[in-house]
């Protein structure tokens, strides 16, 4: 299977704080893989490697099977054109309404200049969040789980081939969190892409995650299925589960 | 993230992150996919809604400097200077540093905060991530607008000053409009206008820079947002009376020596 994420021994530090001290993850296409951990283990800083926001110390951090370190400008560029990176806090540009903020992406990254192909592209991936009735609302209108799906939306915009989702649950209530969860699932088989799933929600664990992966200190502490891991002998997995 | 050094270190680190930034702002000036709908709109925020402070600051500066004038040139028969006095003093310093520095706390506060704001809720990073780039969309956009918007707003307020000038002469010694502008403008030469125009540029370009800097490194934290907003007054506060000491040294050198 194509391996779409390939990390090796991944140092990062800021300064004396070393976050990552040798992280490795693989994605296969198409596959969801779940990242779960104690805050400050360098999930959402293994994430941000991955979309090039960081620049890891040490080590290999391959994507599409390219080495991110030794891309220039134009082939992070055409990289993150590829990627698509749904924000904790859904990083929703507040001066825009909904409209503007999928059309954002659409003019400066695809160069689409059409207004009737940016508002069906624009329309196609509201309707699959199910926000077609927000378009002309402003971020600041919208509850959690909107704000949530409005990230989402702007993310799968672009059409990805890979989507990092930083805490996509957090914040949320039990039942849109199982609705985020479900959707992001349901991205997974609508777009065919692959997903890294930072998150401490079990649940979304469970409903998204193809393979799980538990991370401590900075590094990968075990790898599975949901199930296997949930029937680990490992006092520190089972504290997840419990 | 800077790591943990000296304070010279930090003096030196934090000259490289300026000098850094520079040089990303004039790469990305240059770049293909220039924002001008951006730039038009900023240029609206920044020029067309500072119009009100300015016109009040600029009337109210002419008027004070008029009436705290007159008792002095008064006392030496010189009531008849009022007019060049006003428009030398306003239009080669007191106009363009004081416009400068209400813009600073207008202008760069505001770039700083909402830069800030963005960067804190990773609103840049996701547009940096989405593969637009967030340089050229918010900083080159805001720093041409301050600097061009900037010298304009400064050339309007000088005229508001001048007639602020008038009414009060008007008023106090009952002057014509005729006698005081012919007599306010005549004085004026060359050599008065264009270093205030050129520096009123540097401070354009100093005040969307530095709030923009100043939005861009804020750290994590809603209260580095209003870190940020305040840095950027005080950073280009300073700024601006530093490059002021220097255009009025080398105008001198050039015009007067």
């Amino acid at each position: 299977m194509e391996k779409v994420i390939e990390i090796q021994g991944l140092k990062k530090s800021f300064g004396k704080a070393a976050i990552l001290t040798d992280m490795c993850l693989t994605v296969n296409r198409g596959e969801n893989m779940v990242v779960l951990g104690k805050s400050g283990t360098g999930k959402s800083v293994t994430i941000k490697c991955i979309a090039g926001l960081l620049t890891p110390d040490e080590g290999s951090l391959k994507v599409f099977g390219k080495e991110v370190k030794e891309m220039d400008e134009d082939e992070l560029k055409a990289m993150r054109h590829r990627i698509g990176f749904l924000f904790q806090g859904a990083a929703l540009y507040d001066s825009m309404t909904v409209r503007e903020n999928l059309a954002f992406p659409l003019k400066r990254v695809l160069k689409l200049k059409d207004k009737q192909e940016i508002e069906s592209r624009s329309m196609e991936v509201l309707e699959a969040v199910g926000l077609a009735d927000a378009i002309d609302k402003m971020p600041a209108d919208l509850s959690g789980g909107m704000r949530k799906r409005m990230g989402l939306a702007r993310t799968l915009v672009l059409k990805p081939e890979i989507i990092l989702y930083d805490e996509p649950t957090t914040g949320l209530d039990t039942i849109t969190s199982k609705e985020i969860s479900h959707l992001i699932l349901e991205m997974q088989e609508r777009y065919q892409a692959s997903a890294v799933i930072i998150t401490h929600d079990m649940n979304c664990a469970k409903i998204t995650g193809d393979r799980v992966m538990v991370m401590n200190g900075g590094r990968c502490e075990a790898e599975g299925t949901y199930e296997e891991l949930e029937n680990s002998n490992d006092p520190f997995i089972q504290s997840f589960f419990k | 993230m800077m790591p943990e050094q000296s304070r010279f270190s930090k003096t030196l680190f934090y000259i490289a992150e300026q000098a850094y930034f520079l040089k990303s702002f004039f790469r990305n000036a240059f770049k293909k996919g220039f924002e001008w709908e951006e730039l038009f709109r900023q240029s609206y925020i920044i020029g067309y809604k500072s119009i009100g402070i300015v016109t009040l600051t600029g009337f109210i500066l002419g008027i004070v400097l008029t009436l705290q004038s007159l008792p002095t040139l008064k006392e030496f028969g010189a009531v008849s200077y009022i007019p060049s006095m006003v428009s030398v003093s306003i239009i080669r310093e007191i106009g363009p540093v004081i416009i400068a520095l209400i813009c600073a706390g207008k202008i760069a506060s505001s770039i700083g905060a909402e830069l800030g704001s963005m960067n804190v809720t990773e609103q840049i990073e996701a547009m940096e991530v989405s593969g637009a780039n967030p340089v050229q969309y918010l900083v080159v956009t805001r720093i041409l607008a301050c600097t061009v918007m900037v010298p304009l707003l400064t050339i309007f307020a000088d005229a508001m000053a001048l007639i602020g000038g008038f009414i009060a002469s008007k008023l106090s010694v009952g002057i014509s409009m005729q006698l005081y502008f012919s007599k306010g403008l005549t004085i004026l030469e060359y050599s008065d206008v264009l270093p205030a125009v050129i520096k009123t540029i540097f401070f354009g370009f100093t005040i969307g820079f530095v709030g923009c800097y100043k939005g861009f490194t804020a750290n994590s934290g809603t209260a580095s947002v209003g870190l940020a907003a305040n840095s950027a007054v005080v950073n280009s506060s300073i700024l601006i009376i530093i490059i002021d000491a220097i255009v009025v040294q080398i105008s001198n050198s050039l015009f007067y020596s």
